[in-house]
C-alpha cells in the first residue's frame, strides 16, 4: 500500500514538472504531405520547435490536397479550425473568397512582428498569392513548375544526339517522329495534363487563361483557354496521341510510372517530379526547359506554378498568432528553404534561398535543377503569366481532363473539346460567382 | 393461420423500439432533412453566407445534360453489376450445392472476397489492369489486344462493373446457396425419377422456388450498385474517361467535395433519396404480390 502510495506521489509530481513545458502555446498546422516529403515537412517542425520554447508547432497530415482543403472547411464550419492550412494552389480563389474564415498573412506578419519583407520571394511564387495592390494572403509553402524530362538512354539508341536542341515543340515533334521510326513505343507522356498543357502553355505563350486577368481582378471571369493558340497545341497532341507518339496514362502523375521504367523517352511533369526520378531511373536523364511554339508572340513568357501556400485561419487567439508569424517567419528563412529546395527539387520560395543553393554549388553537382527557377523567373510576369485566381478550379481541372480525354480518344476536335470546357466551365464560376457574392 | 404475440399498453414496446428510433433518427432523419433544407440554398464553403434559390439547384441540375447522362450511367452501371453479380453467384451456388467433397472449403472460398472493401477492392484491379504497366494490361497486349480503360470508356465500364461485381458474387452466393439448400428434395428427387434431367429441374423448379431470394437480391444488388461502389470508382477510373462512369453518387461526391458546391450536392442527394424510396416500395409491393408461395 504504501509503496503504491510512494508510486502515486512519484507520478503527480512528475506531472507536475512537466507542467510548465506543455504550457507553451500549440500552433496547429494542417498539411497535405506523407512519406519522404512528410518526414520533411516533420523536421522543420522539429526544428522550429527546438529552436524555441514558447510555442509548440504540431503537424498533423489530413490526407491528399483536396481532403486537407475539406477537412479545414469542415473544421471551420465546426469552430475547431486549425491555426494553419495547407491549400493546393487551384483552392486558392476558395480561400480568397472565404473573407471571415481566413486571416491574410500579411495582417498576421505586420501584427505579430516577426521577420518578413514581401519583396524577398521570388515573383511568380509571390504574385499566385497576393491581391492585385501586392498584398500577400498566403504563404507560399512548396511551390514547382513544369518542365520536361528526357531519357537520354532511348536518344543514344535510336541513333540520336542526346544533347539535341529540344526547345520547341516543332523540335520535339521531329524528334518523335525519329524515335518512332526507330521503334520506340512510347515517346512523350505527360501528368497532370490541365496545368502542364493549358494552364502553363497560356502563361508561357502569353495569352489568357481566363478573362479579367486570369481572374485576378474580379469575380465574373470567364474562360478563355479555346484561344487560337491553345487549339493549336490540344490538336497537335491529339495528332501525336493518334499517331501513338503520345501515350496518355491518366489525369493525375500515372504517367511518372512509365517514364521512371524507362519506357518513354520525354515525359512533361513537374519539377517536384525529380527526386523521384532520381531514385528509381536507372538510365542517364536529363532536365529540360518546357518546349514553346516559337511562332507566338512573347514565347517564352514564364511558366506558373503548382503546389500550396499556408493560410492562417481566423478565430484564434493574439498570443497564438503571433506564434503563428513566427513559424511562418522560421519557414522562410533561407536556411530552410534552401534545404527544402534541394531535397525535394521544389522551387527556393526567396531569392536569398536560390542564391545559397547557387552558393553551396548545388546547381553544378546537379545539372538541371535550376531551370525550373530559370524558367519562372527569366522575364518579368504578365497579366496572363502572373497565375490563376478561379473559383470551383478543382473541378474544372476535372472537366479539361474529361475533355481532353475526349481529343485523345479521337472523339472530339481540339476545338469542340476545348469550346465545351470553357462552356462547362464557366457554368461552374457563375455558381461560385453566385456563392460568394 | 399467423400467430401473434401481443404487448399489453404501449410503454414496453416504445421503449424496445427506442434505440432503433432514436439511430434512425440521428443518422437518418436529421442527416436528410439537412439535405433536403441546403438544397434549397447555395451556401458558400465556409457557411459565412448563404442564399435562398427556392428550386434553383434543382432547375440547375435538370437543365444540366451531363447530369441527365448521369442518370444512364447509372442505370446501366447497376443493371450491369446486378446482373454479373447475381449471374456468376447463382452459378456458383449450383455448384457448390452439387459438389460433396471439400464443399465447406469452397464455400469459404467463395465467401472471401466479400471480406474485402470497396476502396481496396478498387486499388487491387487498378493495379492489375494498369495499361502497359498492369499484369492483365500487359498480357492482353502480349495476345494483341490492346487494354486502355483510361482512355477507351467501354473498357472503364467494363473494369469498374467486374471490380464492383466481384465482390458481391460472395454475398449473392450465400444467398442462393441458402435459398438452393432450402427447396424440398422430395420435390427435385420426384421429378428426377419422371425424367427429367438437371438443367430441365432448375428451369422448371428449382428457379421459380428461389424467385423470392431472386427478387430480393436484384434490389439489394440495384441499391448496392447505387451507393457502396463509390470506393472502386474513385480507385479505378474517377468518374473517367469524360464522364463514362461518373454514377449519380460520384456526382454527388464530385461537386460536393471537389467543387464545394455543397447546394447542389444536397439536390443531388435529394434525388438520389427519392429513388431508392421508390425502389424499396417497388420491392415491397412486388415481394408481397407476385413472389409468394
Amino acid at each position: 500500500m504504501k509503496k503504491i502510495l510512494s508510486r502515486f506521489l512519484l507520478v503527480s509530481s512528475l506531472i507536475a514538472m512537466s507542467l510548465p513545458v506543455s504550457a507553451a502555446t500549440e500552433i496547429q498546422w494542417w498539411h497535405a504531405f506523407t512519406g519522404r516529403l512528410g518526414d520533411l515537412l516533420a523536421e522543420q517542425v522539429e526544428k522550429f520547435n527546438a529552436s524555441q520554447s514558447d510555442y509548440v508547432v504540431v503537424g498533423s497530415n489530413k490526407g491528399n490536397y483536396s481532403e486537407t482543403l475539406n477537412a479545414g472547411i469542415a473544421a471551420f464550419r465546426a469552430g475547431e479550425q486549425p491555426h494553419i492550412l495547407m491549400v493546393f494552389e487551384v483552392g486558392t480563389a476558395t480561400m480568397m473568397g472565404a473573407k471571415g474564415a481566413i486571416k491574410p498573412v500579411y495582417e498576421v506578419m505586420a501584427e505579430g512582428g516577426a521577420a518578413f519583407d514581401p519583396d524577398g520571394y521570388l515573383p511568380p511564387v509571390k504574385g499566385y498569392y497576393t491581391t492585385p495592390a501586392g498584398e500577400m494572403l498566403s504563404l507560399p509553402y512548396n511551390s514547382s513548375t513544369p518542365v520536361l524530362y528526357v531519357n537520354r538512354d532511348i536518344l543514344k539508341g535510336a541513333g540520336l544526339d542526346p544533347d539535341m536542341d529540344l526547345s520547341t515543340w516543332g523540335m520535339v515533334d521531329e524528334a518523335m517522329d525519329k524515335l518512332k521510326a526507330a521503334g520506340q513505343e512510347c515517346v512523350l507522356t505527360t501528368a497532370w495534363q490541365s496545368w502542364v498543357h493549358l494552364e502553363n502553355l497560356s502563361a508561357y505563350h502569353d495569352v489568357s487563361f481566363a478573362t479579367k486577368d486570369n481572374g485576378f481582378t474580379a469575380l465574373d471571369t470567364e474562360l478563355a483557354f479555346n484561344g487560337p493558340l491553345q487549339v493549336a497545341h490540344i490538336g497537335a497532341m491529339g495528332k501525336w496521341a493518334k499517331e501513338g507518339k503520345f501515350f496518355y496514362a491518366g489525369r493525375r502523375n500515372e504517367g511518372g510510372a512509365n517514364f521512371r521504367a524507362g519506357e518513354c523517352a520525354f515525359f512533361t511533369e513537374s519539377s517536384a517530379g525529380y527526386a523521384g526520378v532520381k531514385s528509381e531511373a536507372d538510365f542517364e536523364f536529363e532536365i529540360r526547359p518546357l518546349p514553346f511554339w516559337p511562332d507566338a508572340e512573347g514565347a517564352p513568357q514564364n511558366t506558373i506554378i503548382g503546389g500550396s501556400s499556408l493560410w492562417v485561419m481566423a478565430g484564434h487567439e493574439a498570443d497564438e498568432y503571433k506564434g503563428v508569424s513566427q513559424f511562418l517567419s522560421f519557414l522562410s528563412s533561407s536556411d530552410i528553404q534552401a534545404k527544402w529546395h534541394q531535397d525535394t527539387g521544389y522551387l527556393p520560395i526567396t531569392i536569398a534561398a536560390y542564391d545559397q543553393t547557387k552558393a553551396e554549388g548545388f546547381y553544378g553537382e546537379n545539372p538541371g535543377t535550376d531551370i525550373a527557377i530559370l524558367q519562372m523567373t527569366g522575364k518579368p510576369t504578365t497579366a496572363n503569366s502572373k497565375g490563376l485566381r478561379l473559383g470551383s478550379f478543382d473541378q474544372i481541372r476535372g472537366i479539361i481532363d474529361e475533355e481532353l480525354e475526349a481529343v485523345w480518344s479521337g472523339d472530339k476536335t481540339a476545338q469542340a473539346a476545348l469550346d465545351n470546357a470553357v462552356q462547362r466551365g464557366n457554368q461552374l464560376l457563375r455558381r461560385f460567382e453566385q456563392a460568394n457574392r | 393461420m399467423e400467430k401473434r404475440v401481443t404487448f399489453k399498453g404501449w410503454w414496453l414496446p416504445l421503449l424496445l423500439i427506442l434505440p432503433q428510433l432514436l439511430i434512425t433518427a440521428v443518422f437518418f432523419f436529421w442527416p436528410a432533412g439537412q439535405a433536403i433544407y441546403q438544397s434549397a440554398f447555395i451556401p458558400d464553403p465556409f457557411g459565412l453566407k448563404t442564399q435562398f434559390v427556392g428550386w434553383g439547384n434543382f432547375e440547375f441540375l435538370l437543365e444540366d445534360p451531363y447530369y441527365l447522362a448521369s442518370f444512364k450511367t447509372t442505370a446501366i452501371f447497376s443493371l450491369l453489376v446486378t446482373i454479373v453479380s447475381m449471374t456468376a453467384a447463382l452459378w456458383l451456388a449450383l455448384m457448390a450445392d452439387r459438389i460433396i467433397k471439400g464443399s465447406g472449403t469452397y464455400r469459404t472460398l467463395l465467401i472471401w472476397p466479400y471480406a474485402v472493401a470497396p476502396a481496396v477492392a478498387g486499388v487491387l484491379w487498378m493495379f492489375m489492369f494498369r495499361p502497359n504497366v498492369g499484369l492483365v494490361s500487359w498480357y492482353l497486349d502480349r495476345v494483341g489486344y490492346d487494354w486502355n480503360h483510361v482512355l477507351n470508356d467501354g473498357q472503364a465500364m467494363a473494369l469498374v462493373v467486374f471490380a464492383s461485381s466481384w465482390g458481391r458474387v460472395s454475398y449473392n452466393f450465400l444467398f442462393f446457396l441458402a435459398g438452393l439448400q432450402a427447396v424440398p428434395k422430395s420435390v427435385i428427387e420426384a421429378a428426377a425419377i419422371d425424367g427429367a434431367h438437371f438443367w430441365h429441374r432448375f428451369r422448371t423448379i428449382v428457379f421459380p422456388l428461389l424467385s423470392p431470394t431472386t427478387f430480393f437480391l436484384l434490389v439489394v444488388n440495384i441499391v448496392y450498385a447505387f451507393f457502396e461502389t463509390f470506393g472502386v470508382i474513385h480507385t479505378i477510373t474517377a468518374g473517367g474517361p469524360q464522364q463514362a462512369t461518373t454514377i449519380m453518387v460520384y456526382k454527388v461526391y464530385a461537386d460536393g467535395f471537389v467543387g464545394q458546391d455543397l447546394g447542389s450536392s444536397a439536390a443531388q442527394s435529394v434525388i438520389l433519396l427519392l429513388i431508392v424510396g421508390i425502389l424499396t416500395i417497388i420491392q415491397f409491393k412486388f415481394t408481397e404480390r407476385r413472389v409468394h408461395y
